[in-house]
């Protein structure tokens, strides 16, 4: 296949940026979309060019790294990461479109890197369990009825890529941060901070500068993990519930 | 708590939830109350009238009347400016456009922040016609609703600013119903089909109760 790629490149934050035209030779349909970068920054390498810089580590669809707005689409056209994308989703002479993530929260490092240690600073806040849980215990120490666990490890999923930031249009950290409460909430061993967690983790969420929620949808349809929308509304339940029974704090 | 409430998006979302709810509840009973003009203006008249006796002996002559304002005026004010403060986070949060722009999300949706400006100035405009009268077209006589609506909706403007404002209405409920269960975390799965169809339903009897005035006008039906 033979390609036309329009990529975002900026030097640094500071500077300004633009899309720069490119075009890749021999790529085959089994190449996995980042392969596909990878034969293109080698090109550059060799004429002497910047190569085109973009986050990556497991590319195998697990680690949350990679992020790249492809056509529109953050992680491309399929539900899934973009290191699992394959060439195949396209076809010989297509001209494709790739940019960062945007977003105020998420501030642009280079080229299509940006700086998502916001999503970092959500979970300090509060995504996480103070109960010693050790090595893995046995199974039947600590009882959960089976569609808690099901719930829980479907928000579980989610592995911070934030593809759903990129796709919101108010650029809003809602899924994420409803995915980690509706995990940890749900289970025994999140119990004793279920009313602080979320409580913190919004707050933070808002104070990051992250935008709300208007329920467009964008961040269910983009998220490779399915987390479902309905995920914020079990996050606002929680929310409410905690602001209840705190009196506000 | 109140703090907590108002400064949290989350917080500020419940706000515009329980606001536009009240509105919602408000408008479905104000609707039902408009069609009364189809039975005459002695029914219409007199329904005017009893609004404002409502509660007596206990309450004075206007006094609930005046309960519902101050209730409604609160509801307008929070939703407003609640709308208006995340709206602006909203769009700080997302400074920067994708070069390549897809057309996204349903028309609802994308509709709720203009549609929710035509409504606030709709809502001063139809005070200044038809409470106070000071943009009122005919002679404005008080304790006369049934002459004024007639007089209202017998301009082309009286007609085109109430009708563009009821189809924003629509829309705004169509999206606001649902979204409202979803603030307030009573949405699920289960029940996500049952609320988009009360949220249609609401909707579309809103719009069309509210609208057989203005086309009864229209079309002589109601003189
Ligand atoms: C003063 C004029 C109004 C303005 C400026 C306004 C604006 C808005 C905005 C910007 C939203 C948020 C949309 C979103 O999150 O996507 C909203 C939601 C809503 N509006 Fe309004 N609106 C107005 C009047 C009304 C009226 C008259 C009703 C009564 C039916 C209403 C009911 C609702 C409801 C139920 C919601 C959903 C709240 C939620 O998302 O949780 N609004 N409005
Ligand atoms: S909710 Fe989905 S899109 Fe958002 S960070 Fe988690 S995995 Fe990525
Ligand atoms: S590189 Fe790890 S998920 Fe894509």
């Amino acid at each position: 296949m033979k390609l036309t790629l329009r990529i975002w490149r900026q030097r640094n934050a500071d500077a300004d940026g633009a899309m720069s035209t490119y075009e890749v030779d021999g790529v085959s349909a089994d190449m996995s979309f980042l392969e596909m970068l990878d034969t293109l920054n080698e090109d550059l390498i060799l004429q002497g060019e910047d190569p085109v810089a973009f986050d990556h580590d497991c590319r195998e669809g697990i680690c949350g790294a990679c992020s790249l707005v492809i056509n529109g689409d953050a992680h491309g056209p399929e539900r899934t990461t973009t290191c699992q994308l394959h060439m195949r989703s396209f076809h010989d002479g297509d001209t494709i479109d790739i940019e960062p993530w945007r977003a105020a929260a998420f501030p642009l490092v280079k080229d299509l890197v940006v700086d998502r240690s916001a999503f970092d600073r959500i979970i300090q806040a509060g995504g996480y369990v103070t109960a010693p849980t050790g090595a893995a215990p046995e199974a039947h120490a600590t009882p959960v009825p089976k569609p808690d666990a099901d719930f829980a490890f479907e928000h579980a999923e989610c592995i911070g890529c934030g593809a759903c930031v990129a796709a919101c249009p108010n650029g809003a950290a809602m899924l994420f941060t409803s995915a980690k409460i509706n995990h940890l909430n749900t289970l025994p061993q999140g119990a004793p901070e279920r009313e602080t967690r979320v409580l913190d983790m919004v707050a933070k969420m808002d104070e990051e500068g992250f935008g709300g929620c208007t329920l467009a949808g964008e961040c269910a349809t983009a998220c490779p993990k399915g987390i479902p929308l309905v995920s914020i509304t079990g996050m606002n339940k929680e929310w409410l519930r905690a602001t209840r029974k705190a009196g506000g704090r | 708590m109140a703090r907590t409430v108002w400064d949290s998006s989350v917080g500020k979302k419940t706000v515009m939830a329980v606001s536009g709810l009240i509105m919602l509840l408000y408008l479905v009973v104000h609707m039902i109350g408009n069609l009364k003009i189809f039975f005459g203006p002695g029914e219409f008249n007199h329904y005017a009238h009893w609004l404002r006796t409502v509660g007596e002996p206990f309450m004075h002559y206007e006094w609930t009347l005046w309960l519902i304002r101050v209730v409604l005026v609160v509801a307008v004010v929070a939703h407003a400016t609640s709308a208006y403060q995340l709206s602006r986070r909203d769009l700080r949060a997302r400074p920067d456009k994708y070069v390549h722009r897809k057309a996204r999300t349903s028309y609802a949706t994308r509709t709720m922040r203009w549609g929710g400006t035509i409504l606030a100035l709709f809502i001063v405009w139809h005070l200044l016609d038809l409470t106070t009268g000071t943009v009122h077209s005919g002679g404005f006589q008080p304790g006369h609703p049934y002459q004024n609506v007639v007089d209202t909706f017998s301009t082309w403007y009286g007609d085109v600013i109430y009708i563009v404002a009821m189809l924003a209405l629509g829309l705004h409920i169509r999206h606001g119903f649902w979204s409202a269960a979803q603030t307030l975390g009573v949405g699920d799965r289960a029940r996500d089909r049952a609320l988009k169809t009360v949220a249609n339903i609401l909707a579309l009897l809103l719009t069309a109760g509210f609208l057989a005035v203005p086309v009864a006008v229209m079309t002589g039906v109601v003189s």
